[in-house]
């Protein structure tokens, strides 16, 4: 079936040094990125770190105090949210209750001023797309939280629009619908090759769905990358914590090399860090007498008899032992530090019991360096 | 995360760019319309109780009223009647309230119901029906002295006025007191037992003070709604009170004598003073305790002698609640009725008299009252539009003004449009204003505007501001939006807001009473008043005050099945998982 197969091909969205803010209150500062066509983007981060207020920006929601944003090389600045061409699907769906599933479908081409035989033509392709053939008459009320999201979402590429914006899409739906909703949705994008941004919190959501994706924290972009770039070389503390699970200790570099650097982590012994694994911030924070930090992932540690040289090696006793299914999340006592050890299941987790010492290594290449500013 | 869609939420942020010179467009005329016929013929009753009359201020005026011993009296007179209707209201809600919401009770939703009824019928209707039954040759009195051989004065001046508004706006009270009960998580009284608190201890140090706000806020309404009714002292032929003094000055003096003016500035201001009192002790203790997802106070068996303590006085106070409708109902279809505990006699005749010869004053109240309602709703929906969708600075304002109304007494504004509109002849139509049903419409609109104004504020509140953005991103302009979208899914508030101003009007009599000058333009509630005056029309007025009671129930019905059907389009909004 070709009905929603892409009559426009994906334009690419420019944001470029937006700032935001309402009174003392600054929401967004300096947001610069560069989405490209077709290109399913994410921006994650935590309440309150502006992702949801970018995204208004885009459907024209919001105002910036300054910088431009450029959809298809058209500034859209002045341009108010009928005019844009940007199609939003909103987190709590948005369905309007007293018009039917076809009608809340018709809306933005009755607003196009189609003809009408085209519009039911139309709401019949879109409702096809999302397989809710035969809902036309229901109303808004009568679905499950699955199928309004997909109501929302038909109702949204009716018109064709030149973006797609999607606020938190997953979040109404139970766990078990999510991955599948999730999954669904990239098939969808895929398939019409329309650029989509779209926000969440939960790491996990974007990781899997997104092509690229920015973070976010207080209104400042972290970084930009590849779900994998983001989860093995995050660029500083706040990155590391948000994406996955990770241990952090404070650090100090005693030698630099232009291949390693020796690193000794606090109260837990010393590595040789291959020099991609240290942030260039961390090295010019290091210079300038400021902290930095040494992480590694819980599933990076392993349980060793002996040495393999170049790993940080320490004795630790296990302090509490958690089955997560898959893998076994152990709690490690190290002097006064915490580590956290994720084992897979039936292969080493059975011999370490609490109260048990046992000696652990982590392979210098999993190790990142940070720079650790204070909060 | 937000799942509960229907909530209301913060909608003005979203609103950039509002195109400011629409905004102004709705603006103005809704500022215009309070300034002109609410703030000035109020200005104007105030200002004029301090004019020397040579364009100066004196306090000459107050002097001249303090130093009148009747206006003293009627000044006592009017507080005692409040307090005393206050206090008679509070014993008749507070036991009703904290039983039907307390203890598993048989009827609760019965009593209930029929603890809103009162307010279905006009209190000066009931004063007729209650003298009746209660007065001194009642039929209780009558029943009493035949066999007991005494009679008790319920309705023997100031206690009659007592007597018929603590029985009519005692609704106001339990309403308020129920929906605070209600609010109360019942985690608040387990947590207070769990710590070793029960009895009367609990309720005085948990249950209580957790309700307290709910009752204040009726009791100051009560307290003001009773401070400024005219119709019921009127009707029961007392009037050494501040509301008949003003009435008989203003019309038997002439709307030059000061004293009315000052009679209105101490009314506002008792008005005024006692809802601000009532805001101050209420403010920031607004406990809705209760949680999504917790549950309410626990409901206990009633046993023993409390169940019949508890049933016996239920029956009595739905006795006399019921009262004035049934002696109104049996008045207007009696052929005699005065000496005798039953009427001697039935006919169906005042309703033929009615129908025939008041016809035109159920017209004129349907004519005035569709036109204020319809006034109102659209007044209504512009405020809640720049109260909640736009940053107008100033907007807090119009909902300020609009619900000001409020604490303005009728007879208050009836004397203001008199004084401030003197002299102004009507555009087309010819003649002067205060002397035209155009006024008692008007005056009508702006009394029951703040009804409309909450009525159509809630269902702006009731839609998110997402489904306009949906809109909006899909290339609905603001325009578009606001036909489709918001004005649709706020049409069962506004019905609503147009139903209740319009049945309130229906039996509005304060202003009514002032500003109705001949018989043709005459409304219902004035049509009651009028027939009233003399013994050989009272079955008349009584069949026109069941046609009055039936267009309120109606109406109330009406509306109430309106917000129901909102609540039912609103529910559908919320997350179905």
């Amino acid at each position: 079936m070709n009905a929603g197969a892409p009559r426009k091909s994906g334009v690419d969205v420019v944001v470029d040094g937006v700032s935001l803010a309402y009174g003392a209150n600054v929401v967004l500062r300096d947001i610069s990125l560069d989405i490209a066509p077709g290109e399913f983007f994410a921006l994650l981060g935590p309440s309150g770190s502006g992702k949801s207020t970018l995204l208004r920006l885009l459907a024209g929601f919001n105002r910036a105090n300054s910088g431009q944003v450029r959809i298809g090389g058209a500034d859209v600045a002045m341009l108010p949210p009928w005019k844009r061409d940007v199609g939003m699907v909103f987190q709590n769906y948005a369905l309007w209750p007293h018009m039917t599933v076809a009608e809340n479908v018709a809306f933005g081409l009755e607003e196009r001023r189609w003809p009408r035989a085209r519009i039911r033509e139309r709401v019949r392709e879109v409702l096809d797309l999302v397989s809710l053939k035969g809902f036309d008459a229901r109303r808004p009320g009568e679905l499950s939280g699955g199928q309004q999201q997909r109501v929302a979402i038909a109702r949204t590429l009716a018109i064709e629009p030149s973006v797609l914006l999607l606020d938190e899409p997953l979040s109404n739906l139970d766990a078990k619908l999510r991955a599948a909703t999730g999954l669904e949705l990239k098939r969808l994008q895929r398939r019409l090759g329309i650029t989509t941004l779209f926000v969440t919190h939960d790491q996990q959501e974007a990781m899997t769905i997104a092509d690229r994706l920015a973070v976010l924290d207080q209104g400042v972009i972290q970084q930009v990358g590849t779900p994998r770039e983001l989860y093995d070389t995050p660029v500083n503390r706040f990155v590391a914590e948000f994406v996955g699970s990770i241990n952090i200790y404070p650090a100090r570099i005693e030698t630099g090399a232009d291949s390693h650097f020796v690193v000794a982590i606090d109260g837990l012994g010393r590595a040789r860090v291959p020099a991609p694994r240290v942030a260039g911030a961390a090295v010019t924070a290091a210079a300038g007498g400021r902290a930095i930090a040494a992480a590694f992932r819980p599933h990076a540690v392993r349980v060793v008899e002996s040495a393999v040289a170049d790993d940080l090696e320490f004795d630790a006793e296990v302090r509490t032992t958690e089955f997560l299914g898959e893998f076994v999340r152990h709690e490690l006592a190290a002097g006064a530090h915490t580590v956290v050890v994720d084992l897979p299941h039936k292969r080493f987790s059975e011999a370490l019991v609490p109260g048990m010492r046992a000696r652990f290594a982590v392979s210098p290449a999993e190790i990142l360096v940070l720079d650790d500013p204070p909060r | 995360m937000n799942t509960a869609v229907g909530a209301a939420r913060g909608g003005a942020a979203s609103a950039p760019g509002v195109a400011a010179g629409g905004v102004w467009l709705l603006a103005l005329p809704v500022a215009a319309f309070i300034l002109v016929f609410l703030a000035w013929p109020v200005a104007t009753v105030l200002y004029t109780a301090f004019a020397d009359g040579q364009g100066g201020l004196t306090t000459g005026h107050i002097e001249a009223f303090l130093s009148l011993s009747l206006m003293r009296e009627a000044f006592g007179n009017s507080l005692i009647v409040s307090l005393g209707s206050v206090a008679l209201a509070t014993l008749i809600a507070v036991p009703l309230a904290y039983l039907t919401v307390r203890f598993e009770f048989r009827g609760a939703a019965l009593v209930q119901t029929l603890g809103v009824l009162p307010l279905v019928m006009p209190p000066f209707v009931g004063a007729v029906a209650l003298q009746l039954l209660f007065g001194r040759s009642g039929s209780v009195n009558l029943l009493l002295s035949e066999t007991f051989g005494f009679r008790i004065p319920f309705m023997n001046g100031l206690n009659g006025v007592v007597f018929v508004e603590g029985l009519h706006y005692f609704p106001f009270i339990l309403l308020n007191l129920v929906a605070a009960l209600r609010n109360i998580d019942g985690a608040m009284e387990e947590a207070a037992q769990n710590l070793g608190s029960h009895g009367f201890r609990l309720f005085r140090r948990v249950v209580f003070p957790l309700a307290a706000p709910g009752f204040v806020a009726g009791a100051a309404l009560v307290f003001v709604k009773v401070f400024d009714d005219l119709g019921t002292p009127l009707v029961l032929n007392v009037t050494n009170m501040l509301a008949p003094q003003a009435y008989l000055r203003i019309t038997s003096v002439g709307l030059e004598d000061p004293i009315g003016y000052v009679i209105a500035l101490v009314m506002v201001v008792f008005s005024i003073g006692a809802l601000a009192l009532s805001a101050q002790i209420t403010r920031g203790r607004d406990f809705a305790t209760l949680t999504r997802g917790g549950t309410s106070l626990r409901k206990r068996p009633l046993t023993g002698w409390s169940a019949v303590f508890a049933y016996g006085w239920v029956v009595l106070v739905l006795a006399l609640v019921l009262s004035p409708h049934f002696g109104i109902l049996l008045l207007s279809l009696s052929k005699v009725w005065s000496f005798s505990v039953l009427p001697e006699g039935y006919t169906l005749q005042h309703y033929a008299v009615v129908l025939t010869d008041s016809s035109r004053m159920i017209g004129n109240t349907m004519l005035y009252c569709t036109l204020a309602a319809g006034i109102d709703v659209v007044l209504g929906t512009a405020i809640a539009y720049l109260l909640l969708r736009t940053r107008l600075p100033g907007r807090q304002w119009l909902d300020w003004g609009a619900s000001a109304a409020l604490a303005i007494p009728g007879i208050v504004l009836a004397i203001g449009f008199l004084r401030a509109f003197r002299g102004i002849e009507l555009p087309f139509i010819g003649g002067a204003l205060t002397a035209s049903w155009v006024a008692i419409m008007l005056a009508y609109a702006v009394r029951r505007l703040p009804y409309a104004v909450r009525s159509t504020v809630a269902a702006l509140q009731q839609v998110h501001v997402s489904l306009e953005e949906a809109a909006q991103s899909l290339g609905a302009n603001r325009r578009r939006t606001a036909r489709r979208i918001v004005i649709p899914l706020m049409m069962g508030g506004i019905l609503a807001g147009f139903v209740t101003s319009f049945i309130t009007a229906a039996v509005e009599l304060s202003a009514t009473i002032l500003l109705a000058t001949s018989e043709s333009q005459a409304p219902l509630s004035y049509g009651i008043y009028l027939y009233n005056q003399s013994i050989a029309t009272r079955g008349p007025a009584a069949a026109l005050g069941v046609i009055a009671v039936v267009i309120v129930a109606l109406g109330t019905y009406l509306s109430h099945r309106l917000l129901e059907a909102r609540a039912g389009g609103t529910k559908i909004m919320v997350d179905t998982e």
